[in-house]
């Protein structure tokens, strides 16, 4: 809402509260004002010139010799405007004026003549050219004739004015007028509000009831609907006053009878609709809902197709408006009309909203009606418009209003008492303090002791409850002056879930591992929700979760894994010379075993990295190392450690992964998630190095975890390590044989590690030898050698059965 | 035989002084100390002694002895030490020389100031909530006062995946399923943080996907200063102990009154200047008491209970501490963005 400091002015005494003090105020107690702007920048020597005679330029066409009468001399000026002419009042620009823009005029010479000034535009003046009248775009602007001669025009334009930019949120329906804000402003200021002036004349000898009559149909979305007759309009431009405050509140002025509509939309938050008399053509208005199918031509020429959700009003036959929204083309009031058909109705707001919806066409009408207007300014607003019709449009307004009328009108009561808002607020207002408050509100009540019972006036819509009243009182007592209180204590302790903290603790391990943490979109395309999903997820998936109305395609589907979008930043990066990158991704993806969504998703929290690059920097003691296999590898296997949570892996082929460089993870057998090498192919689409992943199951993780186990005995007997190769196959397996080596060798064998892989030279062909380093520890003796020796020959054996090894001497 | 002893003491010690390798101590330790030493040799001439003498000299000879193994070990100390600065001198490397590189990895710098804001919280009693991401429309809307068809469901424009399942617009859900969950009985403080989704176009300011956190305090006696003095205290850590608040009247559905809370601006310290719009404010986050039919809906007697909410994007506040000045950073995971604030 746009609002007019100097057009504010005729409602509320503004004393020497300057726009800017206003516009801070009007803040603080609650309707954002988002910027103070002046209609105009500075002007100065513009005055109201008078043309006296004006010629063609004798050497040029376009340019026209005007003599212009400024007060105290006359000056010739040559100007360009198609529409100067003589006996019109102008605005001039004297030599040594300043416009807008630092535009400073001077004496000039033009095809041989002398130009003492210049005539000037609104646009040239400052004002925006949005909001100057279409046939003046290109031309002078004209006074009309009463205009002073030698008169400043920056008043008589409004350019000194400064209009308040109000963001009025959906409760304050009531601030998308004048008055509402006179009545905020009055609050604030302590101010009594001037309420214009609704005394029309009427037509005593005619009645509307030989015009026109109402009747709705659809009784639930328009409670009100009142027609007024205006005969004998004339057409013409509105007083230069309604312009001025019209285009300084954001709307073009047009001619009398639609400005002064506008005019009183702003004023009284109600929109109006004129229409012409004459080409109603029917003596009856019927209100209705829409056929399904029906059409109709709108203001601005299109033609659209209606359905029996929207509201119209027809003539009785078809559609001449979409009630609330906008008017329809062959109903228009044109320079030609004569008699006026004013309508001032309450719409219902869904239906409006529903409207506007569907047709795309949100206007100043629209907007107040899905907000709610004030049922009790309705026919006021009517009557106001129909008192300046009479006076700016010279029209003779018909007795009466045809109404249909069965519109809600009383005041909410509200209850509330100063003990209990000091309790809710923790203030110590007095009874007086909650009186004061509630007469600048300008609110009716009844007060006994420190209770009132306050009669909340129907412009307020928004306030219907105790705590409604509560946020009005310390609005206006100032919520500056509330006191700064700490709450006490619940009974219980603050704090993190055990859940919470493990997913601190897993990042904190991932993050000293060298992984930078990322967040990417939750929102995937078509291509990457039916990548790289661990084969766990896939199998309980039936369809992604989409969007009913997706805004991209690039944002349709909710992801199955955090991968695709973690490969897209490492593109991301690549693209920017970023080429060593390791990252992870902690988060949800949304799994649904149902076609049609019924229920939530399963949301299953994933931990997932990407790593591609330079893993070790060549350095003075150390060789470069490139991200492989098994630094992934290291970085899960270091987690599962960490969390002391038994891990396997086995081989496997997946999409979209290496297929020779893939294993899953597993918990007990079950598969958790997967990491391997990207398959070249992909690697190349996502124009990547070679590329690893790792992607975790972490509901399971976390299921699997359990907290500090019980304390067992650190061994106190002394460990014997031994080492063993073996001569292998290619094709074994180095995590089976260790695990071999496990089972025979418990509970002797304490620890099995593989400290060596050997390919190569002094090795028959297809053959590898893999070492072995055991540690042999009971918890409860010393181990004598024999007993070590018949295990490690027990291991040697097995092994050799199991995988034809051989021991590497 | 006194004066004897007493030449072999000044001679070993005399050759212990000027010997120079550990080695070479070791021989005179032998040649004096060994059984076919001169000290050996000499006493066992005491046998020739007289009962009276021996005592007497065998006090001396114990004495030579004591001297000369002392002067033994205090010189071997002495050769050892010196022979150990010398290896350590040999030993000297390039310092200059850069060290073995650690990998660092980090958070994202929306995880930090999430966890910063959880973690002031926590100090406060408060417990940290989660909720799903996807929510039905009952949780997301309904429980909030936002019945269908309130407008200020059009503040919030949603991404629908059917007529009741959404993604959630706001954290707010979780106050709803709180209350839910807390049976109208107990008094509690929660915060739940993580990500909500809007239909808007990812530009400079805007992001279709961004993360909130939402706190809640229901109780009984709960006041509106109270919720002024949490905001106070959490502003103050959040931004530093010289920032002020200040509280505006905004309109939140599902709270009444409510509030928007403003900073004083740290660049100008509230004179006014470009990033606070010439005001000296800086706006933060809104909040206000908790609306009588949220309370109600969930379970909670308004007439009883009362309570304060607040939410804020940790985006804005890490853009307003850091000077980050476009949202799509956050989700665009450059490393050179992320590794400026890995440590924040």
């Amino acid at each position: 809402m746009l609002v007019s400091y100097n057009w504010l002015k005729k409602y509320v005494d503004l004393g020497n509260v300057t726009p800017e003090e206003l516009a801070a105020k009007i803040t603080k107690s609650g309707i954002e004002v988002e910027g103070v702007e002046y209609v105009s920048e500075q002007s100065t020597d513009v005055v109201v010139g008078y043309v006296a005679s004006c010629e063609k330029h004798p050497d040029a066409d376009k340019l026209n010799l005007c003599q212009v009468d400024v007060g105290e001399e006359k000056l010739q000026i040559i100007c360009g405007a198609p529409n100067v002419a003589q006996g019109q009042k102008v605005a001039v620009a004297k030599p040594g004026a300043v416009l807008p823009g630092n535009f400073k005029i001077k004496k000039v010479k033009l095809r041989g003549i002398e130009s003492n000034g210049m005539i000037c535009s609104l646009k040239e003046l400052g004002i925006e050219e949005k909001y100057i009248p279409t046939d003046i775009a290109d031309g002078i602007f004209v006074f009309p004739e009463d205009a002073t001669v030698g008169e400043p025009v920056d008043e008589l334009l409004n350019l000194n004015d400064a209009v308040l930019e109000l963001d009025v949120l959906a409760n304050r329906a009531d601030a998308l007028s004048m008055l509402g804000v006179a009545y905020e402003v009055a609050a604030i200021l302590d101010q009594p509000v001037k309420l214009p002036d609704e005394a029309v004349a009427v037509e005593e000898s005619e009645s509307v009831n030989n015009y026109i009559s109402v009747e709705v149909e659809a009784i639930d979305l328009n409670p009100y609907y009142g027609a007024f007759v205006i005969k004998d309009v004339e057409i013409k431009p509105s007083p230069l006053w309604m312009r001025n405050h019209l285009m300084a509140a954001g709307i073009r002025p047009i001619n009398n009878v639609v400005d002064i509509t506008n005019y009183v939309l702003l004023e009284y938050g109600q929109p109006l609709h004129a229409f012409d008399y004459d080409k109603f053509a029917s003596e009856k208005i019927v209100v209705r809902r829409a056929k399904n199918d029906e059409t109709i031509t709108t203001l601005d020429g299109q033609e659209r197709t209606l359905t029996d959700e929207n509201l119209v009003i027809t003539n009785g036959k078809e559609p001449v408006a979409l009630a609330g929204v906008m008017g329809g083309l062959d109903t228009e009031v044109t320079a030609e009309t004569t008699n006026v058909l004013l309508e001032a109705a309450y719409f219902d707001a869904i239906t409006v909203r529903k409207t506007v919806k569907q047709t795309g066409l949100r206007s100043e009408s629209s907007t107040r009606f899905e907000k709610g207007v004030d049922p009790n300014r309705v026919k006021k607003a009517g009557i106001r418009a129909c008192l300046l019709l009479q006076q700016y449009a010279g029209g003779k307004v018909v007795a009466g209003a045809a109404e249909f009328d069965e519109l809600e009108r009383t005041e909410k009561v509200v209850e509330i008492d100063t003990t209990h808002i000091n309790n809710r607020l923790g203030t110590e207002m007095t009874t007086v303090d909650i009186a004061s408050t509630l007469k600048r509100l300008q609110f009716d009540y009844k007060q006994d002791a420190d209770q009132f019972t306050v009669h909340v006036p129907t412009r307020r819509g928004d306030i219907t409850l105790f705590e409604d009243m509560l946020e009005e009182v310390a609005r206006i007592y100032g919520y500056d002056n509330l006191p700064f209180t700490l709450p006490g204590g619940t009974g219980q302790s603050g704090g993190i879930t055990e859940r919470q903290q493990l997913k601190r603790r897993v990042k904190n391990f991932i993050q000293g591992a060298g992984l930078m943490e990322n967040l990417t979109y939750s929102l995937t395309n078509e291509q990457d929700v039916k990548r790289l999903i661990s084969p766990e997820v896939a199998n309980v998936t039936t369809a992604p979760v989409a969007l009913a109305m997706p805004m991209s395609e690039d944002h349709k589907y909710l992801r199955l894994s955090i991968l695709p979008e973690l490969l897209q930043v490492l593109s991301y990066n690549r693209a920017r010379s970023q080429v060593n990158l390791g990252y992870y991704e902690m988060g949800s993806i949304f799994i649904s075993a149902e076609n049609e969504l019924t229920t939530q998703p399963d949301e299953q929290l994933r931990l997932s990295g990407a790593l591609t690059g330079t893993w070790s920097e060549q350095a003075w003691q150390q060789e470069k190392k490139e991200v492989d296999f098994y630094v992934v590898k290291g970085i899960v296997e270091g987690l599962f450690d960490y969390l002391q949570i038994p891990v396997t892996f086995s081989q496997t082929k997946l999409a979209n992964m290496h297929p020779g460089r893939c294993a899953l993870v597993e918990i007990e057998n079950k598969t958790v998630g997967f990491l391997g090498q990207l398959h070249p192919t992909l690697q190349k689409e996502l124009d990547l190095k070679e590329t690893y992943v790792f992607d975790l199951n972490l509901e399971e993780v976390f299921t699997s975890y359990h907290a500090v186990p019980a304390y067992t005995q650190i061994p106190k007997y002394p460990s014997i390590a031994r080492d063993i190769a073996f001569i292998l196959d290619n094709d074994v397996n180095g995590g089976d044989v260790k695990q071999v080596i496990e089972e025979i060798g418990a509970p002797l064998v304490n620890r099995v590690e593989i400290f060596d892989l050997y390919q190569g030279d002094n090795l028959e062909d297809g053959k590898k030898s893999i070492a072995y380093s055991l540690l042999y520890q009971h918890p409860e003796k010393t181990l004598k050698d024999e007993e070590v020796e018949e295990s490690y020959q027990k291991i040697i054996t097995a092994v050799n059965e199991k995988f034809k090894a051989y021991v590497r001497s | 035989m006194k004066e004897q002893l007493e030449a072999l003491q000044a001679e070993a010690l005399q050759s212990i002084a000027t010997t120079e390798t550990i080695r070479d101590l070791q021989d005179i330790k032998v040649a004096y100390l060994g059984k076919k030493g001169s000290l050996t040799g000499v006493l066992r001439g005491m046998g020739k002694l007289s009962k009276e003498e021996r005592p007497v000299v065998g006090e001396i000879a114990n004495h030579v002895r004591t001297a000369i193994t002392t002067a033994l070990e205090e010189k071997t100390e002495k050769l050892e030490q010196a022979e150990l600065e010398k290896q350590l001198e040999e030993e000297t490397i390039d310092v200059t020389l850069p060290g073995r590189p650690v990998k660092v990895g980090g958070p994202h710098l929306l995880t930090s100031i999430v966890q910063e804001i959880e973690d002031l919280f926590i100090g406060m009693g408060y417990e940290v909530r989660e909720g799903p991401e996807v929510e039905t429309d009952y949780f997301n809307f309904e429980a909030l006062n936002l019945p269908k068809n309130h407008p200020a469901r059009d503040m919030q424009d949603s991404f629908y995946i059917t007529n009741e399942l959404l993604l959630r617009t706001h954290t707010s859900p979780v106050q709803a399923r709180t209350m839910q969950e807390y049976n109208g009985e107990k008094p509690f403080k929660m915060i739940c943080p993580g990500k909500v989704y809007r239909r808007d176009t990812d530009d400079a300011t805007h992001s279709h996907q961004f993360t909130q956190i939402e706190g809640l305090y229901v109780d009984k006696n709960v006041r509106m200063s109270d919720l002024k003095g949490t905001l106070d205290k959490f502003a103050k850590k959040m931004f530093g102990e010289d920032r002020e608040i200040r509280l505006r009247p905004s309109f939140f559905p599902f709270t009444e009154p409510s509030v928007e809370m403003d900073i004083s601006c740290k660049v100008c310290d509230g004179k006014g200047c470009s990033v606070c719009k010439s005001t000296g404010w800086i706006e933060i986050l809104g909040g206000g008491m908790v609306h009588p039919k949220v309370l109600e809906m969930g379970g909670y007697d308004p007439e009883v209970y009362s309570g304060f909410a607040f939410g804020m994007g940790p985006e804005r506040i890490a853009m307003l501490k850091y000077g980050v000045n476009d949202i799509r950073h956050f989700y665009a995971n450059d490393i050179r963005f992320l590794k400026q604030y890995h440590k924040a």
